[in-house]
């Protein structure tokens, strides 16, 4: 519990998190430590971190110093701000969903610090002018950073390549590259992306599926959809497209992320991959981890999803992959679409899902408090992992003095029900309305500032 | 040619007028009493049967459901057919014909059967998705409502439209075609008509030929078949079989020839010409040759198997016109067989359900 409230600082002081268990991966360490923070900047630490502040670990708290915040986080887990590698945020063009205020506080509310924002905006981000936009839009909002992706090819239209090095060379220093939402079909387009953004040391992203296989799909091929009558999107058309890409990217020596893993075959191929070398890094989204097509029976166009949810043995595959490490980082695709669009007939309505937000009660419950993997590793896919995959400044980076202080206090035992109506978002399409998930953030801190304070988000302006 | 000719088994014309005539007072049970097909037991087990909240999907009935559908279209066959041809049943009822794809056979069947039970019928078209009207699906279902209707029959290109619909709205929905999905009175019909034609179904051998893949009729059809206790047989290009279809409860046969000496019904999908552009099948030629109805086959077939199709045909690729025309098809009995079947489903949807409240005061 946070034991003083002074309510004109913003994070400018020192702060003082004591009795947490610390989960910081790129560390190593999971202990019981507290940690000083002043300026915005870790200072200390370790169990007698207090005493950087002339304070003594014995002192419970009741300081009478009015410098110091002393932030109670007995029975919390202390980590490193949560990165999604992908988000969509829909600004600008698509503010009606979402934009880069009400997404990024959705982001403060699921614990992340730092977020990928997709480049299928309107227009597309395929110029400096466009990247430098929601960069600077981000740091107004100033709930977390907003990190731009760029498209591969101008305008999404898989034909010319976007300026990589204009964009990486711009403020917001873009080196992750996805025409997300749109498979990059032509070999000889993929190929070239992958040679031209090696050389300014770029990812390059891309949405993998055959876009044959996918024409109309609605959702996973099996005996599900073969009773709804819907038209299938078999797995062969993602492991087809991601074995393309692995060879492709194998032999350029270039840097290759797959985003949104969904089978049990894409798994293997890249199992397989990273044995032997290549450079790629690879997400799973919280939906595919839980989710699975019997789901889809009611016709309810908020299951709809681009790659769709598949079926129990896919889930177990990735779930095996999240925890022995193919797959790096659990990642959002956080793709908020207005209510009117999800009340279509399931054809006409668009894919996608909500996911800042519930991200870590989703991984947490299926595999955390399930004993599958231990909670340092869970931090890691939603730290360390993501910031393997591209440059994101601090995040993710080890809690030692000298670090900004973006952190994430987590209460583990917290049981709640998602209310889709309840979520920070401007969108309604979360998949877990209505489940009841365990584990949720407390308090979020970029640069030292709580973005979410108690479980409530501040307000964009005034932290701004 | 049949076992039973077109009329032999109507009820007498004044009992199938008992139902209508006298809704409010009338046990649910009575339009099953008297068909000549319904057995003792039938009629037994029409007295547990559950009531019908909407017409989704056959997968949303039970085997009792199915024969009590049947049964009362027995009953108002007659209606169906003769010359004059109203009862009062859902006099002052609104009934909302919603197609939001073409299909003007199947409107005209369900205005018919609406129109003959004295029901007001409205009919609301549009083509496309409604948001291509700035709307949404919701919208459209929420205006429907607005209106007071009492029961809307939608046809949609999307699968799970009416699922959806009945989210929406309070009032029965009936399915009158969804994508891929279902077409649920299309499949009662032709049990009811197959039923006509060879009495008891269990046991009976019906294959089905064609375009499974994309075919709300083939969905509907063969969970209707296994409820009555049929046997199922799918012949299709492979391309053109659903994912997994083994598990729909059906047996996949490789050849057609080898199919049609043990059917008691041949039945034939539609194939849409432009399927071949994507390459589900080489030619019309070789789809007539491999999987069509010609001449040849339909005297591989036992004396009383019966040919049918759901319509429309392509005579000359799934179908000869030879086989069309033969005595052994009784395709266009199925559209007569319609009416009375939609008559039965709107009957046991609005007037039924008032009915057991009535009774249960």
């Amino acid at each position: 519990m946070t034991t003083t409230h002074p309510p004109a600082r913003t994070g400018a002081g020192r702060l003082l998190l004591i009795g947490g268990r610390v989960l910081d991966p790129a560390s190593g360490v999971d202990d019981h430590l507290d940690v000083a923070i002043e300026d915005g900047t870790i200072v200390a630490v370790g169990t007698d971190a207090a005493g950087v502040f002339g304070r003594s670990a014995a002192d419970d708290g009741a300081s009478d110093d009015p410098d110091i915040e002393v932030v109670d986080c007995t029975g919390h887990w202390i980590a490193p701000g949560f990165i999604d590698v992908h988000t969509h945020l829909r600004e600008p063009g698509g503010e009606a969903a979402e934009d880069i205020a009400t997404g990024s506080a959705a982001g403060a509310a699921g614990g992340y610090t730092a977020l990928c924002a997709m480049a299928n905006t309107s227009p597309v981000c395929d110029s400096a002018a466009i990247a430098e936009l929601v960069w600077r839009r981000g740091r107004e909002v100033a709930l977390v950073d907003v990190f731009p992706v760029g498209s591969i090819t101008k305008g999404l239209e898989g034909r010319e390549l976007t300026e990589i090095g204009q964009l990486n060379a711009c403020a917001a220093e873009v080196d992750f590259f996805s025409d997300d939402g749109i498979p990059l079909a032509d070999t000889l387009v993929m190929r070239r992306a992958l040679q031209y953004a090696k050389a300014f040391g770029a990812v390059i992203c891309n949405h993998s599926e055959d876009p044959d296989l996918t024409a109309g799909a609605q959702m996973n091929e099996g005996a599900v959809s073969s009773v709804l009558g819907l038209a299938g999107w078999p797995h062969e058309a993602e492991e087809v497209m991601i074995a393309r890409d692995l060879i492709l990217a194998g032999g350029i020596g270039a840097r290759l992320h797959v985003p949104h893993v969904t089978t049990a075959g894409a798994v293997e191929l890249i199992r397989l991959a990273k044995e032997r070398g290549v450079r790629v890094t690879a997400e799973a989204t919280p939906h595919h981890l839980l989710l699975t097509d019997d789901l889809v029976a009611d016709y309810d166009a908020v299951m709809k999803v681009n790659p769709p949810v598949r079926t129990a043995s896919d889930v177990e595959a990735l779930r095996e992959a999240l925890i022995d490490g193919t797959l790096d980082a659990v990642a959002t695709d956080h793709a908020p679409h207005a209510p009117e669009y999800k009340d279509q007939e399931w054809e006409h309505a668009p894919c996608g899902m909500l996911g800042l937000e519930t991200a870590f009660a989703v991984v947490h419950t299926a595999l955390v408090a399930t004993g599958r993997m231990t909670p340092l590793q869970a931090i890691a896919r939603f730290t360390t992992g993501p910031a393997s995959v591209r440059n994101v400044g601090q995040h993710g980076a080890a809690l030692v003095a000298g670090a900004d202080a973006n952190l994430v206090v987590l209460d583990p035992e917290a049981r709640w029900t998602v209310d889709a109506h309840a979520l920070h978002s401007r969108a309604r399409n979360s998949p877990f309305d209505g489940r009841e998930l365990t584990g949720r953030p407390v308090h979020t801190l970029l640069r030292g500032r709580f973005t979410l304070r108690e479980g409530v988000v501040a307000d964009a302006a005034v932290v701004a | 040619m049949t076992q039973q000719p077109r009329h032999a088994s109507s009820p007498a014309a004044d009992a199938a007028t008992t139902p209508a005539t006298t809704p409010a007072t009338t046990p649910a049970t009575t339009p099953a009493t008297t068909p000549a097909t319904s057995t003792a037991t039938s009629t037994a087990t029409a007295t547990r049967v559950a009531p019908l909240h909407h017409l989704l999907g056959i997968d949303d009935l039970d085997a009792a459901q199915v024969v009590h559908i049947l049964d009362t279209a027995e009953q108002l066959l007659p209606i169906a057919t003769r010359e004059r041809n109203t009862v009062p049943t859902l006099r002052g009822k609104v009934v909302c014909n919603l197609f939001l794809e073409d299909s003007t056979r199947t409107r005209i069947s369900f205005d018919l059967a609406a129109k003959r039970l004295s029901a007001e019928v409205l009919n609301f078209s549009a083509k496309g998705s409604s948001v291509s009207k700035g709307e949404s699906f919701k919208d459209t279902a929420l205006t429907l409502d607005a209106m007071g209707v009492d029961c809307v029959v939608v046809r949609s290109g999307s699968s799970g439209a009416p699922r959806q619909l009945a989210r929406y709205l309070d009032v029965p929905i009936m399915n009158a075609g969804d994508g891929w999905h279902q077409h649920p009175t299309q499949a009662l019909l032709d049990v009811f008509t197959m039923r006509r034609h060879l009495g008891d179904l269990a046991g009976r051998r019906v294959v089905i030929v064609g375009d499974l893949l994309h075919s709300r009729v083939a969905r509907s059809e063969v969970q209707a078949l296994n409820l009555v206790g049929a046997q199922v047989s799918v012949v299709a290009p492979p391309t053109l079989l659903p994912p997994e279809v083994e598990r729909w409860g059906v047996e996949v046969v490789p050849s057609l020839d080898d199919a049609l000496p043990d059917a008691d019904v041949v039945y034939l999908l539609r194939v849409q010409r432009e399927r071949m552009h994507r390459a589900f099948f080489p030619s019309t030629r070789e789809y007539q040759r491999l999987w069509g109805m010609d001449g040849r086959r339909l005297r591989q077939l036992k004396d009383h198997a019966i040919v049918m199709h759901p319509g429309p045909m392509n005579r000359g690729v799934e179908i000869t016109g030879e086989v069309a025309d033969s005595d052994q098809s009784v395709i266009t009995e199925q559209v007569t067989n319609g009416i009375a079947v939609r008559m039965a489903c709107l009957y046991l949807l609005l007037a039924a359900p008032a009915v057991d409240e009535e009774a249960g005061r």
